[in-house]
């Protein structure tokens, strides 16, 4: 125990100090220190579920007070906090199904070989099962068909036959905690795959001889940008520099250095060059439940450029991103004032800033983010897959339970 | 001893034998700044405790080295070292992951200078400091990155041993009125080889310093290539150290402040030949708390954002943070707000406070737990916490620390300083630029010195319990329901306060400098105004002495003494010649003030030899003159200085005429008879002479006839030459 405390310690140290930046790489870590929370914390006989939701909830508090603007660390901790919940029903579901479901069980041999692995079964297998026998199923599961939720309460059930008959508390336990942990793996290799993910979309989106803006840097747009030219599809990129941090900068040397053609334009020329733009794509770093985007600044402007010629504005984000709340107050909350020194140069300015003198009335605000309201967006590109704005509360609710959204 | 070293747990213990592996980032912090500025509130609190934005400095000092990378911290404590050990052991420090904080203890510190020789005296027992160090002091806000700086500073020293410091500056432009930084501090003149940055002159303006010029010594220029002088930047006070510089304040024991002694000493000092570089940062923010003004510049930079991450809405040590909404205000999520208040922009309010109905507040800090009553009016003020300011109070530009109560109607006018637990009365108007404490102001105080801390704190403890009796038997100075005393300015400093101040330079301060500018330029317009001029070597020392004729005088009187002496004991020419001569060095005159002098002496002895007539006196002088005709002679070589003796004399007859007067041409006589002086010297000054004042012609009257003689003489002679030139 003594050895997580010093982790999480750590880590909150990290993110109050704003070492940490990049929403995938919180995201990430997050989620590797929230498994070894898991995997240290000793669960008592009797309601065992309670116990991890409350370890985990208790660290999650932490990190999200560390850094409250970094939204990808209370994403995270709301989806392992529903990934235990769901393990949890599903457990107790398929202890009582299992007496009732026994002779249902008339799998084959796949079946037979998960019943000796059971606890290798993937747990985001049982908690989609779960998530499709206890709950409303979602649009989308309906629209798949799903094969999968109709055999595999079985499967689970099947597989539980064997022990639960004579399952004592201590191996339910530690089933939990197990499959709470392949959860978690679960969740952290589709933290990490999501940029492949949502690339592999990209052939789709964009086509041949088209021109592209970008503003800020985002690895997912640079995976999505690669991808699309590794198909041989030919195109164009302008690439906003992201005043003041100009990211854009380093986005326009990768491309360039993958064989793109890349321009790169100031800020403030988005809306001379949007009308020879045939697609918007930004990344997002955090996307809210109303559809609206936080994003690099600048990215309002170019939003509204879009609208104004009537270009698709199309946002990549990680499923990780998609964050549970609404946003109240975007502008002011959701954001972070950093240093004007990125503005402008302190000794330049400094008889500005004399306040003793009567002349210090120079102020300087350095906003990180911009919030992009979800009118103005045309479509989000998930790991799962394009959707609409006003589809995000629908995704967000196959993600968390209700129960975490205010921790 | 007061000395005792605080270790941390066990585990810290174990940590030490990694040390030897890779080389430790170590800082040192001067948890105390050795002067009095921020008195009467540090005479209860240490300054590193004070709050600035509601966090103590030190939190930033050290939330900045630990995110810098430093692993061990240092933290000397002098002044109420207890309160300090007893706030780091409490806070998040003393169990922090990545920063070993440890503190030192001496009460017998009075300045920097001490603090760094007994941190050397501590290091031969335990060898604490094993390499490069930082050296900062506990006021410091900053959010530069350390281990680059570091990294260069230990290349340089490989590269040159004598490397010892590195000084980390800041451009920022000081008033071109007040020739002041913005922090309060004067302005700095610094000069710095613009290729190796190594620093080759540091200089605290003082404002009265003639305008704005700066005295570099030749051998500067003679020695650089280039020298590039600025007067833009500001010290930071973040040095890394090599350990030699330890053991140079050992060497040194007057060394007491760092930068008037010991930079200083550095720079003058040829003979070890130690180095010291620059490092200029950009992009970085760094300053030190070292005066009020510093304090309300620093706290609005907080609030501005560059010291970002080191700001109030982050929780950077433990501190709670605020919520910052629209138009940078900063509060807590606890506040009790009434609807009719109105916080303006870039405030701070912290957590548990209550504002009542329309009270304005603006560009103010206030503290935790404050309750602020209605229709207050606080503008570009400091509350800290715990203060109680009851209704229709105003307050201006002031600081009031912990505990203050401040009946309705009070008024603070700008500059005022609350101490701890005042209270001020009733409807009382704190006058401007006053400082208030429940102490008395302490009588006896080091006035030239800027030490503090000869009381440690027991004596302080001793003031506040006795404290209460004191002030029920005595009418407080802030109104019939008020506590504490109005502390007196101390003299000379009164016109200093509101360079200092929290408050604003007011209007008519820098119009009547405005006008004093305008006033000088007019009187002399060869002067060109722009600071930062160069003036040539020469001109520096005329300018550095004293007056010319105030040496003079000096001189007189000991070449005086030392041909009295001469006479008496009778010592030889020669040794007398040696003495006047090693005078003449010291106090940089030219031969013909010798003369002059020396003449002046054995004429002053002669007449104060006992004489009853004209007579008597020239046979006096007469003998005199025989006897030491060769040490006279000695420095009559050239024309101008028989003049200078000549005219010595007539000032001196002029001073005595009834003594000396008669005698004159008697005496000029003698003086040519023996050679002293020759015919053309006495033909010269006849002829200066001629032009003078009637006043001034009475000798030259009386010794007429032997310039007449005289000229017969020489022309006789001329005639001869020219005969003789005409025979070749």
């Amino acid at each position: 125990m003594p050895d997580v405390q010093s982790m999480v310690a750590e880590f909150v140290n990290k993110l109050r100090k704003r070492k940490i930046e990049g929403s995938q790489a919180t995201a990430k870590c997050t989620v590797e220190l929230l498994r070894s929370v898991i995997s240290h914390q000793r669960v008592p006989h009797a309601n065992q579920a309670a116990a991890l939701i409350d370890a985990v909830k208790a660290v999650g508090q932490q990190l999200v007070a560390a850094n409250p603007v970094e939204l990808a660390v209370g994403n995270v901790v709301r989806r392992v906090l529903h990934i235990i919940r769901e393990e949890d029903l599903s457990l107790t579901t398929a202890a009582m199904a299992g007496l009732d479901l026994l002779d249902a069980s008339d799998d084959d041999d796949i079946d037979n070989c998960k019943g000796i692995g059971y606890p290798a079964m993937s747990a985001a297998v049982v908690a989609a099962a779960a998530r499709s026998t206890l709950r409303p199923p979602s649009l989308q599961t309906l629209l798949e068909g799903t094969p999968e939720s109709a055999t595999v309460p079985y499967t689970s059930s099947s597989g539980a036959d064997s022990e639960s008959k004579t399952a004592d508390k201590s191996s339910l336990t530690r089933k939990l905690k197990h499959d709470v942990i392949e959860g978690v793996n679960q969740l952290i290799h589709e933290i990490s795959g999501c940029h492949e993910q949502i690339a592999e979309q990209a052939i789709e989106h964009i086509h041949q001889n088209e021109v592209i803006l970008t503003l800020g840097s985002s690895r997912t747009v640079l995976e999505f940008l690669c991808a699309a030219k590794e198909k041989k599809r030919s195109f164009r990129v302008f690439v906003a520099e992201g005043a003041p941090r100009y990211q854009g900068h380093l986005l326009a040397k990768e491309l360039v250095a993958r064989g793109l053609q890349t321009t790169v334009i100031t800020d403030s020329a988005v809306f001379a060059m949007i009308s020879r733009v045939n697609m918007v794509i930004i990344g997002a770093h955090a996307v809210m439940a109303n559809g609206g985007v936080i994003g690099p600044v600048g990215v309002n402007m170019a939003a509204l450029a879009a609208k104004k010629h009537a270009v698709p504005f199309v946002v990549l984000a990680g499923s990780h991103k998609l964050c549970p709340l609404y946003p109240h107050n975007p502008e002011v909350l959701l954001n972070e004032l950093r240093s004007p020194s990125e503005l402008l140069d302190f000794g330049e300015f400094s008889d500005c800033l004399d306040f003793g003198a009567g002349s210090g009335s120079l102020q300087v605000v350095n906003p990180t983010f911009d919030y992009v309201p979800p009118n103005l967006v045309s479509l989000f590109i998930t790991d799962t897959g394009g959707h609409n704005p006003s589809y995000m509360y629908r995704l967000i609710a196959d993600y968390y339970s209700a129960d975490d959204l205010v921790m | 001893m007061g000395a005792q070293k605080k270790g941390g747990g066990g585990a810290r213990v174990s940590e030490d034998a990694e040390e030897q592996s890779h080389q430790r980032l170590q800082a040192i912090l001067l948890a105390d700044s050795f002067a009095t500025k921020f008195r009467p509130v540090t005479l209860e609190r240490p300054k590193v405790l004070l709050p600035i934005v509601n966090v103590p400095m030190i939190d930033y000092t050290l939330a900045w080295l630990e995110y810098a990378g430093i692993e061990e911290v240092f933290v000397f404590c002098c002044a109420h070292s207890i309160q300090i050990i007893e706030y780091l052991e409490k806070s998040e420090w003393y169990s922090h992951p990545n920063l070993v904080v440890r503190t030192i203890e001496s009460h017998k510190s009075i300045s920097a200078g001490d603090a760094l020789r007994y941190m050397y005296e501590q290091q031969t027992e335990t060898s604490q400091i094993q390499g490069d160090f930082v050296l900062v002091s506990g006021d410091t806000v900053s959010n530069m990155p350390l281990a680059d700086l570091i990294q260069e500073h230990r290349e340089r020293k490989k590269k040159d041993e004598k490397a010892i410091m590195t000084m980390v500056i800041k451009q920022s432009k000081s008033s071109s009125l007040t020739h002041q930084s913005r922090l309060g501090t004067d302005q700095l003149f610094i000069a710095v080889d613009p290729l190796t940055k190594q620093l080759l002159h540091y200089e605290e303006d003082k404002i009265d310093h003639p305008r704005g010029s700066v005295c570099l010594d030749k051998s500067l220029l003679e020695s650089n290539p280039s020298v590039l002088v600025c007067n833009d930047m500001q010290d930071c006070y973040i040095d890394i150290c090599s350990p030699e510089v330890l053991s140079l304040f050992e060497d040194n024991f007057d060394y007491q402040h760092l930068r008037r002694h010991f930079v200083k000493g550095v720079l003058v000092d040829d003979i070890m030949g130690y180095k010291i570089f620059t490092h200029e940062i950009h992009s970085s923010y760094a300053a030190r708390i070292d005066n009020f003004r510093s304090y309300d510049t620093v706290s609005k930079d907080i609030i501005q954002r560059w010291t970002f991450p080191y700001v109030p809405d982050i929780n950077f040590s433990g501190n709670r943070p605020l919520k910052l909404g629209r138009q940078g205000i900063y509060r807590a999520c606890d506040v009790i707000q009434s609807r009719s208040a109105d916080v303006g922009a870039s405030s701070v309010i912290g957590y548990g406070t209550k504002i009542g109905d329309g009270d304005k507040i603006l560009n103010s800090v206030i503290g935790n737990g404050c309750s602020i009553g209605s229709n207050v009016v606080i503008e570009g003020s400091y509350i800290w916490n715990n203060v109680t300011i009851e209704d229709g109070c105003e307050i201006r530009n002031a600081i009031v620390s912990d505990g203050v109560k401040i009946r309705a109607g009070a008024v603070l006018q700008p500059g005022v300083v609350l101490s701890f637990n005042v209270v001020v009365g009733r409807d009382f108007v704190v006058p401007a630029y006053s400082k208030v404490s429940l102490l008395q102001q302490p009588t006896t105080e080091d006035s030239d010195e800027e030490l503090e801390y000869a009381d440690s704190s027991s004596r302080t403890a001793d003031h506040l319990s006795g404290l209460n009796l004191q002030m029920e038997s005595k009418a407080s100075e802030l109104g019939p329901d008020g506590a504490g005393y109005i502390w007196e300015v101390c003299e000379g400093a009164h016109d200093e306060e509101w360079k200092h101040s929290v408050a604003p330079i007011p209007e008519d301060k820098l119009a009547e400098i405005t006008q004093a500018i305008d006033d000088d330029d007019t009187d002399d317009e060869s002067v060109v105004p722009t600071s930062g001029e160069l003036k040539s070597d020469a001109d520096s020392i005329n300018t550095d002495m004293n007056d010319p004729n105030d040496d003079y005088y000096d001189f007189e009187k000991e070449v005086e003494g030392t041909v009295l002496r001469a006479v008496e004991e009778n010592i030889k020419v020669d040794l007398v010649t040696l003495e006047i001569n090693g005078l003449r060095l010291s106090y940089n005159m030219e031969s013909a003030d010798c003369a002059g002098a020396t003449f002046y002496s054995m004429m002053k002895l002669a007449v104060d030899t006992p004489h009853n007539s004209a007579s008597e006196l020239y046979k006096n002088a007469a003998s005199i003159i025989t006897k030491w005709k060769e040490l006279l002679g000695f420095y009559v070589k050239k024309i101008d200085e028989q003049i200078e003796v000549i005219m010595k004399f007539e000032e001196m007859c002029q001073e005595s005429p009834k003594e000396l007067g008669p005698l004159f041409t008697q005496i000029l006589h003698l003086l040519y008879d023996k050679d002293v002086l020759q015919e053309d010297a006495i033909l010269r000054w006849a002829e200066e002479k001629a032009g003078a004042d009637e006043a001034d012609k009475v000798y030259l009257k009386q010794c007429e006839t032997f310039i007449q003689w005289l000229k017969e003489a020489s022309e006789e002679e001329d005639e001869d030459d020219e005969d003789e030139e005409e025979d070749d």
